[in-house]
């Protein structure tokens, strides 16, 4: 059994090794991609398409060649690192759907984001607009759930269906100014990941596992039980806080893959998935990571052959992953217990 | 040392009052049993000493230090009556949630080898050491209990509260918890204990404050026993029922 679990455990280093080189390679490549007009940072641009060339070549396909294909994969990879991280958190305070909730209020921020351009004709990030929009979204459930009486997911209904509200009265009232496609942001889109939003992702993940990593005690600590963190005196509303403004700005920088409707389920499903069969939390954190990884290059490998939506394709295979994960551990516990 | 001092402390959920004009002190190595009716506002005095909540009137004081400016939150350990049913079905093994009790000493920097040390040591006192790497959420009530015993002594704390601990444990282990708690009081922790059993309480601690909204008795427990304080307090209760009948 030992011998089993140490098995598991140098594996789940692995894997984690390997993502975390993924991870870095990815956000060079886009560092790469932003600089390409150095000249010593062009030549490895060069380099990196002569590679993604070759790549294509051997496989057959028509992917790795293209620089709006490294940006969508690489924003892919990192949400799949940040998105879980966090979601580990949020799962278990029970906030699961929080996620689902700043992603619409997100999406009031490009509306909003739009207008602006349309009637001042101001050319900056959409995406900055909704960072800025879903992190006040964040702090407004924040201050809802601490003042009123009701129960956790009553302030989250509200500003789920509220800010969504808001955001299409600003997208018909603008319609007429921007031949604006609102599709790609429910529903999440390869060729929505412009340059700039792969660079926010890019930071945003960077920041996000730095800040993680740096208060895993405190986070872990709140989650588990909040009132004994209270008494031994962590700022625990600090904390709170800080978990929800990270899930802001990771919906934000995830939405452009996966849509304003399916963007909490990379922060939900590969941690329900890891929760079936992890035995700590630290464990937790390591798999839901890891089915994250799986969920995302499983469904850029299925969207791309099959030319279907990369959002849904990604969902559907977290979900698959869960599944098994289900059976995996219905099978665990069947073997223990025959014994 | 005084441990906990409160002066004239009162606090009210809007209209009603749930703590009135109560002052106790706590002393260094004391074990107090808190003990009154349903409703009696037991665990709202307890959160008030521990500063979850701020008295609407009178001083609350936590080792000489006011409530509200007391920052050593490694020498409390608490174990809430929520305790219980928190973690349900979050993955966190036994040795996790012990290791929490260092968190306050090491802030954001890493866990030294000392810090797991205490840990093992602490998991070692509450007789759990085997259990470390199982999940929390699969023990019993009574191996639960000491998982949160043991983090309270992993942080080396000097006061250890309680809420309520053993509501869902079976009698035996309730017993073996009770003595853990007493040898740790002998070992110069203040315990501060609310416990519905009235029994457990005479027993096993030394002092006893007896509550209904009000302060019925607070003192050694040869004078509670002796005392009408628990008819007075609890009829207390009674009275205001058949009052509104």
């Amino acid at each position: 059994m030992t011998k089993h679990n140490s098995h598991r455990r140098r594996l789940e280093h692995v894997g984690i090794g390997l993502t975390a080189i993924l991870a870095v390679a990815m956000v060079g490549l886009l560092a790469i991609d932003a600089l390409r007009g150095v000249p010593v940072v062009g030549e490895l641009y060069d380099q990196a398409r002569i590679a993604g060339w070759w790549a294509d070549y051997y496989l057959g396909t028509n992917v790795f060649y293209h620089p709006f294909m490294w940006r969508s994969i690489a924003t892919g990879i990192l949400i799949g690192v940040a998105a879980p991280l966090v979601g580990t958190y949020l799962v278990h305070r029970e906030m699961a759907l929080i996620g689902e909730t700043l992603a619409h209020t997100a999406f009031a921020g490009v509306a909003v984001g739009l207008l602006v351009s349309a009637t001042t004709g101001w050319d900056g990030s959409l995406m900055l607009v909704a960072l800025v929009v879903g992190i006040l979204g964040a702090l407004g459930v924040q201050w809802l759930a601490e003042r009123t009486n009701t129960y956790g997911d009553v302030p989250i209904a509200i500003m789920l269906t509220g800010s969504f509200a808001v955001g299409t009265l600003i997208i018909s009232y603008g319609r007429g100014m921007t031949g604006f496609n609102v599709e790609g942001y429910l529903f999440g889109n390869i060729s929505v990941v412009t340059p700039s939003g792969a660079r926010l992702m890019a930071v945003i993940s960077v920041v996000v596992v730095v800040v993680t990593v740096a208060t895993y005690k405190q986070l872990l600590f709140i989650t588990f039980d909040e009132q004994a963190a209270r008494v031994a005196r962590l700022n625990v509303t600090w904390y709170n806080t800080l978990l929800i403004v990270m899930t802001a700005v990771v919906v934000v920088g995830a939405m452009q893959i996966l849509g304003v409707i399916l963007v909490a389920a990379m922060l939900v499903v590969p941690v329900a998935a890891a929760t079936q069969v992890a035995h700590s939390f630290r464990e937790t954190l390591y798999c839901s990571i890891l089915f994250g990884q799986v969920a995302v290059i499983g469904g850029f490998v299925f969207s791309i052959s099959q030319g279907l939506p990369t959002g849904g394709s990604i969902v559907v295979v977290a979900i698959a992953c869960y599944l098994l994960a289900i059976f995996a551990s219905s099978r665990s516990t069947a073997a223990i217990s025959t014994r | 040392m005084t441990v906990v001092d409160l002066e004239n402390v009162t606090f009210a959920y809007g209209e009603q009052p749930a703590v009135k004009d109560v002052s106790l002190r706590v002393e260094e190595g004391d074990f107090l049993g808190l003990i009154g009716p349903n409703g009696s506002g037991k665990t709202t005095l307890l959160h008030l000493m521990l500063g979850l909540r701020s008295p609407d009137s009178g001083s609350i004081e936590l080792f000489g230090e006011p409530v509200d400016a007391f920052d050593d939150g490694e020498r409390i350990g608490y174990v809430s009556q929520q305790a219980t049913n928190r973690g349900g079905s979050m993955p966190v093994t036994v040795r996790e949630a012990v290791t929490m009790g260092r968190f306050a000493h090491a802030g954001h920097s890493r866990l030294t080898d000392e810090d797991h040390a205490t840990v093992d040591e602490a998991l070692e006192t509450v007789a759990i050491a085997d259990l470390a790497d199982r999940q929390v959420n699969q023990l019993s009530g009574g191996q639960r209990q000491r998982a949160y015993i043991a983090r309270a002594l992993a942080s080396e704390a000097d006061l250890l509260a309680l809420d309520e601990p053993t509501v869902g444990v079976d009698a035996e282990s309730r017993d073996a918890f009770y003595q853990l708690l007493e040898s740790l009081n002998e070992s110069g922790i203040a315990i501060i204990l609310i416990e519905h059993d009235i029994g457990v309480v005479t027993d096993r601690a030394s002092r006893i404050a007896c509550i209904n909204t009000e302060l019925y008795h607070h003192g050694d427990t040869e004078s509670f026993v002796e005392s009408d304080a628990l008819t007075e307090a609890y009829g207390a209760t009674g009275q205001v029922v058949h009052h509104h009948h």
